[in-house]
């Protein structure tokens, strides 16, 4: 059983077709690097895979449960609100512009939701909150406020807070798309060490280097469908599509440094 | 010793102007959320009702609002109206006024969060009523407290068209005893009490923004 599965997911923004029959599934510690360029349709597959977005056909399945699924005319029919909240303690999500809760210091951002959302003890989830900011190199900061931090540090912030939630798998949405390009480093040493202690994570991203090295898989998106996909090596040094290898030569005509 | 006397008149009608300030803040605010809720709801009859209500209740005239409340009940129920019922017509009017106006500052500053925070909080787990109570509520709050102040210092003003009812507020009471005197001095000391009465509420305001400047 995969530990996550979106099947043949159909998406319109109007007349607009942003998802042709996209399927992907996780296995558990798996690390998937989804890239393609803008408006390729990336990033809503994310947002369909979290939710925030609703599919017009496709299902979608953590660990064998149904949060979506198909009716007999092919048009996608949701679980109840509250399966749907179940469900959503399966994963976590970190968005590109981060989205930290401004009016909560950092130690609240990361203990609201399980207090709150998964009712458990705040003892007990604080404790775990201030394990989490050493682990991302943040001690000392929990009475702060978003606002006071670095982008880099918000950023992490916003992954200890997904974590808190003590999820089974990560979303990332260009994680350091909004950072500047010394502050990324730091983002993606945090991503390397989740890789490391074999995290399930699914990384919509444009760091080519990044995305080899880490990824167990890569998955290339072009026009709202799936070009390419495989072992990072073959797909981001040698692809077989014609796509593919336009996309990544911009990248490197840009002197973006894929090694 | 006549000045004197005219403050004792005037300091009893400022206590029915502070009771009628008061319980319309409290009851216009808490009303107001729920008139900014159902403006904005999906459900598009209630949200154009709140619409065409909010738009006549900022479009007519307080003093006529006042007045068609105060009347009501004896021309659609035919009861008698008691004397009693002046403050509560007055503070029904003037609550459900101000509501129509703090409901669309509220609306404001609802729709100024960004769509990233209720995003982050569905992605959470949190309910529809946990990301409003806990996420956009507070950051509302902080939005719309300048325009709230505008608002709140124009009803310590408007208390005063409690008159058109004859509701015995500070300006009514004022304005009887300047007629017994033939003498506008009354008037002049109500407007000092109104002055200095904005001046507290506008430093209280001013330290709850204060207070909120802990987050951008």
């Amino acid at each position: 059983m995969s530990l996550f599965e979106i099947n043949n997911v159909g998406k319109s923004f109007g007349d607009l077709k942003v998802l042709h029959d996209i399927s992907v599934k996780v296995e558990e510690g798996e690390v998937v690097a989804i890239i393609g360029p803008s408006g390729s349709g990336k990033s809503t597959l994310l947002r369909c895979a979290t939710m925030l977005e609703t599919m017009d056909s496709g299902s979608l399945i953590y660990l064998g449960e149904k949060a979506a699924q198909n009716d007999a005319q092919g048009r996608t029919v949701y679980a109840s609100p509250a399966e749907l909240r179940r469900i959503k303690g399966y994963f976590g999500l970190v968005f590109q512009n981060f989205n930290l809760f401004p009016h909560f210091s950092v130690l609240r951002n990361l203990t609201e939701a399980p207090v709150h959302v998964q009712k458990r003890d705040r003892k007990e989830v604080e404790k775990e909150a201030l394990e989490l900011l050493a682990k991302i190199g943040l001690s000392g900061k929990e009475n702060y406020y978003p606002q006071q931090l670095s982008g880099g540090q918000q950023q992490r912030v916003a992954i200890a807070r997904a974590l808190a939630m003590k999820p089974k798998m990560l979303f990332f949405d260009e994680p350091t798309s909004a950072l500047d390009p010394e502050l990324t480093g730091e983002i993606l040493k945090v991503i390397r060490q989740l890789a490391a202690i074999k995290m399930t994570m699914v990384i919509v991203t444009h760091e080519m280097g990044f995305a080899r090295d880490v990824a167990d898989r890569v998955i290339f998106m072009d026009g709202g469908y799936i070009i390419e996909e495989g072992d990072p090596h073959d797909v981001i040094s040698n692809p077989r599509e014609g796509r593919t290898k336009q996309f990544l030569a911009r990248f490197s005509d840009q002197g973006m440094d894929i090694d | 010793m006549m000045f004197l006397s005219i403050v004792r008149q005037i300091i009893g009608g400022f206590g029915t102007t502070l009771l009628l300030f008061f319980f319309t803040l409290l009851f216009s605010m808490p009303l107001g959320i729920l008139f900014a809720v159902a403006r904005m709801s999906k459900f598009k009859p209630l949200q154009m009702f709140m619409q065409v209500f909010i738009s006549i209740l900022r479009g007519t005239p307080l003093m006529l609002q006042l007045i068609v409340v105060f009347f009501m009940p004896f021309y659609v129920f035919g009861l008698k109206l008691s004397t009693g019922w002046r403050l509560y017509a007055a503070l029904i009017g003037f609550s459900i006024n101000y509501a129509a106006y703090f409901g669309e500052i509220f609306r404001a500053g609802i729709q100024a969060v960004p769509t990233g925070q209720r995003e982050a909080a569905e992605v959470l787990g949190f309910t529809r009523m946990q990301t409003f109570w806990r996420i956009v509520f507070p950051q509302m709050v902080k939005r719309v407290v300048p325009p709230v102040t505008n608002e709140v210092i124009t009803l310590v003003k408007d208390t005063s068209m409690a008159f058109a009812i004859a509701y015995a507020e500070m300006f009514t009471m004022a304005k009887q005893v300047a007629a017994q005197m033939s003498n506008i001095l009354p008037l002049f000391v109500a407007g000092i009490f109104y002055y200095v009465f904005n001046i507290v509420v506008a430093g209280i305001m001013g330290m709850i923004e204060k207070k909120l400047d802990y987050f951008e």
